[in-house]
């Protein structure tokens, strides 16, 4: 098979199984529907996993380059300017094919079990394939439009997910909440779309990136030019396209979706809403990297500070909140936002270009352990029939696996070697440090923080007090095979993804970037984590009450974290205040 | 092929209707003449794509002209283009759907189908003529069943909807008249003779002077059809007093006539008043998607909510026009085609709500998907093919139109655009609302536990017009390929400026 029928392949199965599913599931395929999903995937996802090991490995030249491996006009608007869908091959969107195929055949095996007698399983298992198959799309666009209208079409699948228990009005809530935030975010990336398509006349990734890149070209030169509040057409093309990405992943201030979407079903939580969806908007900037690093370092540095910002406030937030997705979530928007200032950092080409590797390296091994954290808390939940952290403590005995993954996990997210995130956050520093102290500290303390809350997390869930479980149905107890299966392979890969030499393969420019290992920049991040991890065993190991004492002496500081620094409330204030204005206004020029 | 079939079948069904007496035969009849009417509108669609591919460029294929008043030079002139052939196809799919919906309207059932037929008849009529007076004599043949579909087998307050409709629509036409008079009277061909005849219309051009009075009178008069704001008041009143197969042909067909007479005679036949005017129509069309789209969202009543979404989702179409270049045109009459699809989907999931829970308003309805799960999909799926999700058919007809308005540097153009942009987000929150409380949630009324879902015939009406939706989505290159060429074709007449 060529590369493009082989990709093709890969998305089609999990599309054809969405529509199956989706169409005759409820009526027909009620007990297969779980096997025809989980078995397309895993088709996909070896295909994946061949597909880049036939990029990587059987490659001959100096440099990976972009391949367009197939592409139709599927919408042209005039000449030259056309929406296309095709396959476009590369380093990153290899790697996200491998990612994003891998985490979902973990989520639909582990849902096999998890989601077990679920009335609408069938419906479950065609939206998980839908999704799975809008994600896909996403990553090999060729085209910024194909990026977009798959953007959406995640969109729309993370919405019917995180609103899949319909019937509790908070599930529709968080729903509405993270299509609308997203939505807004993505009229940005519309507009910016415009822009970048009208300054380069082309929507085609690979013509856009030239032409906006090309010293001197004329149309370089018209887009850096034509300025609007002191801005040019570039830059605010490109930021607008960031405000999607931004919304997508969750970036300050458009991260209040986030933690509501955890109302959907845990496994969904694992695919989209930490190792997947939410990494679009780093895939996205990653995607444009070459425009904003050559052409407009202005906007690259605004991607920085969101990151950066994003990554210090969510940790914060994580460390105070009681509900362990909630938690995690946060986790996430603050991995992510490590993803985002990396890239800020970063330059094109050979060494500068440290930081995108970094990035793409740590969204690879945070997909990982961030996939079995919430697969594992899944457990728990599942376990406990709670998601509040005081319901929980002494689970270690009773769940040993959950716990040796959850533990593994999380010494990944801490950052201790050498476990997988250890040698991404390593890299990223190290790419901040070269490139802005400032960043570099954040980073530094945010690394602490994510160590102390993720061991906060984890000793409330598996040491502490023993809870209180109150089961008729005891048989269960830890689950059944097919929901560890999932964590143990998911655990190996928080354990070994971090020895992959990742610049070897992805790298801003194609060419191989040979990273040396410099323990001397590893060492001030370990013991950092380190003493994050000691802190919080002193903290929450035993039942104590030095937690509640140093919340009671900061008591301004946490309740403002704990309620998340009043965000939700100023947007509410928002929007409440503009619909009364706009009720008047309708009301005087309506009927 | 013979484009007066396409008048002459929905009459004969309307004559024959009116012979029997019981429902059971009535809508048989009903059902085989639309059956007709689809399948004549896809030969005509198949014959048209052989005779183009057979290198038959001509702007109007399949011309004939039988003389009709001679002394005033009217003629009964068709031809199709493009667009028409599109527009006869999306009327055909909405009739279809429309009688299939009205399955079970015990009501005077002969007069129901009998009008339902005539009207369609009326916008076949329209969309084929070639001669404004022809084309005039059929938007009037469209409007008048209205009036009787909505004050007789309307709901709420359907005397005063209907009063207000027909009113609005009457000066409508007026204004549509008194436009093609102007036209007529600045036309010579010889002997101070005067023709209605569009063709030949196009061919010369008319003193500019006569375009800036009649330009705004026609695209006004048309305008009130489509919705244009100040004008679109009779759409929210009239389409939810309508019963289902009124509204949907209202917002699937009715509405389209006046984009349609915008573009077609307005815009085309007046290019350099059009650009005098474009900013003024460009502004209008901006307040009424803005101002459409957030009226919506303090809506309470789900027809009232799919009317106001109208009145913002036409004003794409008027918008599309406005920018008068190929792109946004061409979106145009996409989004035409994708809202009476998308529109009256929309409306027939309502009427099936309406029908099995006896009522519209939102606060009392919930949990829906848990007892009718098909029609609550098919009311999510228009929601989001309403909301432009990709995969549906808005999507491509409203990028199209912020493709092509985009093209324009001005910055009263490119702000137009940006809050054309704006309001798919507010579209997200009104869609999510409804579809939120009402589908969604738990179920707040007990009695809705007992309701069955969709029949044979609602989910084939479904099924049919949702089909529409998805090729255009999935597949947008053969509509473009079916338009495109001919909105090209517009362009050599639009793209004359006032000045070189």
């Amino acid at each position: 098979m060529s590369l493009a029928n082989t990709i093709q392949l890969i998305l089609l199965l999990p599309l054809g199984s969405f529509l199956l599913l989706g169409i005759f599931g409820r009526k027909y395929l009620s007990s297969l529907s779980g096997m025809i999903g989980t078995t397309s995937l895993l088709v996909s996802a070896i295909l994946s996993i061949q597909t880049a090991f036939q990029y990587f490995f059987l490659n001959v030249s100096e440099s990976f380059e972009k391949i367009v491996a197939w592409k139709m006009t599927w919408l042209t608007f005039s000449e030259g300017v056309s929406i296309d869908m095709g396959i476009l091959v590369d380093p990153i969107s290899v790697m996200m094919l491998v990612v994003v195929t891998v985490v979902s055949l973990m989520v639909h095996v582990y849902s096999l079990g998890y989601m077990k007698g679920e009335e609408r399983f069938a419906t479950y298992y065609s939206f998980l394939s839908l999704f799975t198959f809008s994600m896909l799309g996403l990553v090999i666009a060729v085209n910024i439009f194909q990026i977009y209208m798959f953007w959406e079409l995640v969109g729309v699948s993370s919405f019917l997910l995180i609103g899949f228990y319909f019937e509790k009005p908070s599930a529709v809530a968080a729903s509405k909440k993270a299509f609308i935030v997203t939505r807004f975010a993505d009229l940005g990336f519309l507009i910016g779309i415009l822009i970048l398509g009208f300054e380069a006349k082309t929507l085609d990734f690979v013509t856009l990136i030239e032409r906006l890149t090309t010293y001197n070209s004329s149309y370089l030169v018209s887009a850096t030019t034509a300025s609007f509040l002191g801005a040019s057409a570039l830059t605010w093309g490109l930021l607008l396209v960031f405000m999607g990405g931004a919304g997508k992943s969750a970036m300050f201030p458009l991260h209040i979706w986030l933690p509501d979407a955890m109302e959907g079903p845990t496994p969904v939580s694992a695919l989209i809403h930490a190792a997947t969806m939410v990494v679009a908007g780093v895939f996205l900037v990653a995607r444009l990297f070459p425009i904003f690093s050559i052409s407009c370092p202005g906007a690259l540095e605004v991607v920085m500070w969101t990151g950066v910002i994003s990554a210090l406030f969510a940790a914060i937030i994580a460390c105070t909140q009681t509900d362990i997705k909630r938690v995690l979530a946060y986790s996430t928007m603050s991995q992510i936002g490590y993803m985002m200032f990396a890239l800020g950092v970063s330059g094109y080409g050979n060494e500068v270009g440290l930081g995108f590797t970094a990035s793409m390296f740590h969204l690879f091994t945070h997909a990982f352990f961030k996939a079995l954290l919430f697969l594992g808390a899944g457990a728990v939940i599942h376990y406990i029939h709670s998601n509040e952290m005081k319901d929980m403590g002494g689970l270690r005995k009773s769940m040993p696996i959950t716990h040796i993954t959850f533990l593994i996990a999380c010494l990944a997210i801490a950052g201790i070697p050498p476990f997988a995130g250890f040698f991404s956050k390593e890299e990223i520093l190290t790419a901040a440090h070269h490139a802005n102290p400032m960043v570099y500290y954040i980073a530094l303390l945010t690394a602490g923080i994510t160590a102390f809350y993720m061991f906060r997390l984890y000793y409330t869930i598996f040491w502490s007090k023993e809870a209180k479980v109150s089961h008729h149905d005891d048989h269960h107890g830890e689950g059944t095979w097919i929901i560890k299966i999932p964590l143990l392979i998911l655990s190996v890969g928080a354990i070994t993804a971090g020895f992959i030499p990742f610049g070897t393969f992805v790298s801003s420019d194609g060419h191989h970037l040979h990273i040396p290992f410099a323990l001397s920049a590893a060492i001030l991040p370990v013991i950092i984590a380190v003493s994050g991890i000691a802190l919080a065993t002193l903290f929450y190991k035993n039942q104590n009450d030095r937690p509640d004492k140093l919340a009671a002496s900061f008591q301004g500081i946490y309740k403002t974290a704990y309620h998340k620094f009043y965000i939700a409330e100023i947007y509410l204030f928002i929007t409440k205040k503009n619909n009364l204005q706009l009720n008047c206004t309708t009301l005087c020029l309506g009927r | 092929m013979n484009l007066h079939l396409l008048v002459i079948a929905p009459v004969l069904t309307a004559i024959a209707i009116l012979f029997f007496n019981q429902l059971k035969q009535v809508r048989l009849i009903a059902l085989c003449g639309a059956i007709i009417q689809f399948t004549l509108s896809i030969l005509l669609l198949n014959s048209f794509c052989a005779e183009r591919a057979l290198g038959n460029n001509a702007p109007m294929v399949f011309y004939s002209s039988l003389e009709w008043f001679t002394p005033l030079g009217i003629a009964f002139t068709t031809g199709v283009d493009g667009i028409s052939v599109s527009m006869i196809l999306l009327s055909a799919f909405v009739v279809l759907a429309g009688v299939l919906v009205s399955w079970k309207m015990e009501k005077m059932s002969r007069e129901f189908f009998f009008l339902l037929i005539l009207l369609s008849a009326g916008a076949y009529g329209f969309f084929i003529s070639l001669d404004l007076f022809t084309l005039f004599f059929f938007l009037e043949v469209a409007v008048i069943p209205k009036f009787l579909l909505i004050g007789i087998w309307g709901s709420g307050k359907k005397e005063y909807s209907a009063m207000k409709l027909a009113l609005m629509l009457m000066a409508g036409s007026a204004f549509v008249f008194l436009g093609l008079l102007g036209l007529y009277f600045s036309t010579n061909i010889g002997n101070g003779q005067h023709t209605f005849d569009f063709i030949a219309i196009s061919r010369t051009s008319v003193p500019l002077n006569t375009q800036l009075i009649f330009f705004p009178i026609a695209f006004i008069g048309f305008g009130i059809f489509g919705a244009l704001f100040p004008f679109h008041t009779w759409v929210p009143d009239g389409h939810s007093s309508a019963p289902t197969a009124a509204s949907m042909f209202l917002a699937g067909i009715s509405m389209k006539l006046g984009g349609y007479g915008c573009l077609r005679v307005a815009t085309y036949l007046m290019p350099e008043a059009a650009h005098v005017y474009a900013p003024y129509i460009i502004l209008l069309a901006t307040i009424a998607i803005i101002y459409g789209a957030f009226a919506t969202m303090m809506q309470t009543d789900l027809k009232y909510i799919n009317a106001y979404s109208s009145v913002s989702h036409c004003g794409f179409v008027l918008l599309g026009i406005g920018m008068l270049n190929e792109t946004a045109i061409a979106g145009a009459v996409m989004q035409m085609i994708s809202h009476g699809l998308m529109t009256a989907l929309f409306f027939a999931a309502i009427g099936m709500i309406y029908e099995r829970t006896h009522t519209r308003l939102v606060a009392q309805l919930g949990g829906l998907l848990k007892v009718m799960p098909f029609i609550s999909t098919i009311f999510i799926i228009s929601g989001l093919c309403s909301l432009g999700l990709p995969g549906f058919s808005g999507f491509v007809a409203e990028m199209t139109v912020f493709m092509g308005s985009w093209q324009h540097p001005e910055m009263l153009y490119r702000i137009a655009t940006i809050l054309s942009c704006a309001s798919i987000v507010v579209t997200a929150v009104y869609i999510l609302r409804a579809a939120g409380k009402s589908i969604m949630g738990p179920i707040v009324n007990e009695q809705h536990l007992t309701l069955s879902d969709a029949t044979w015939n609602e989910k084939s009406a479904a099924v049919l017009l949702l089909s529409g939706i998805v090729v255009i989505g999935i597949a947008p290159f053969w509509l473009n390929e079916l338009i495109s060429p001919d909105v090209n074709g517009l362009m050599i007449n639009i793209g004359r400026t006032l000045l070189p």
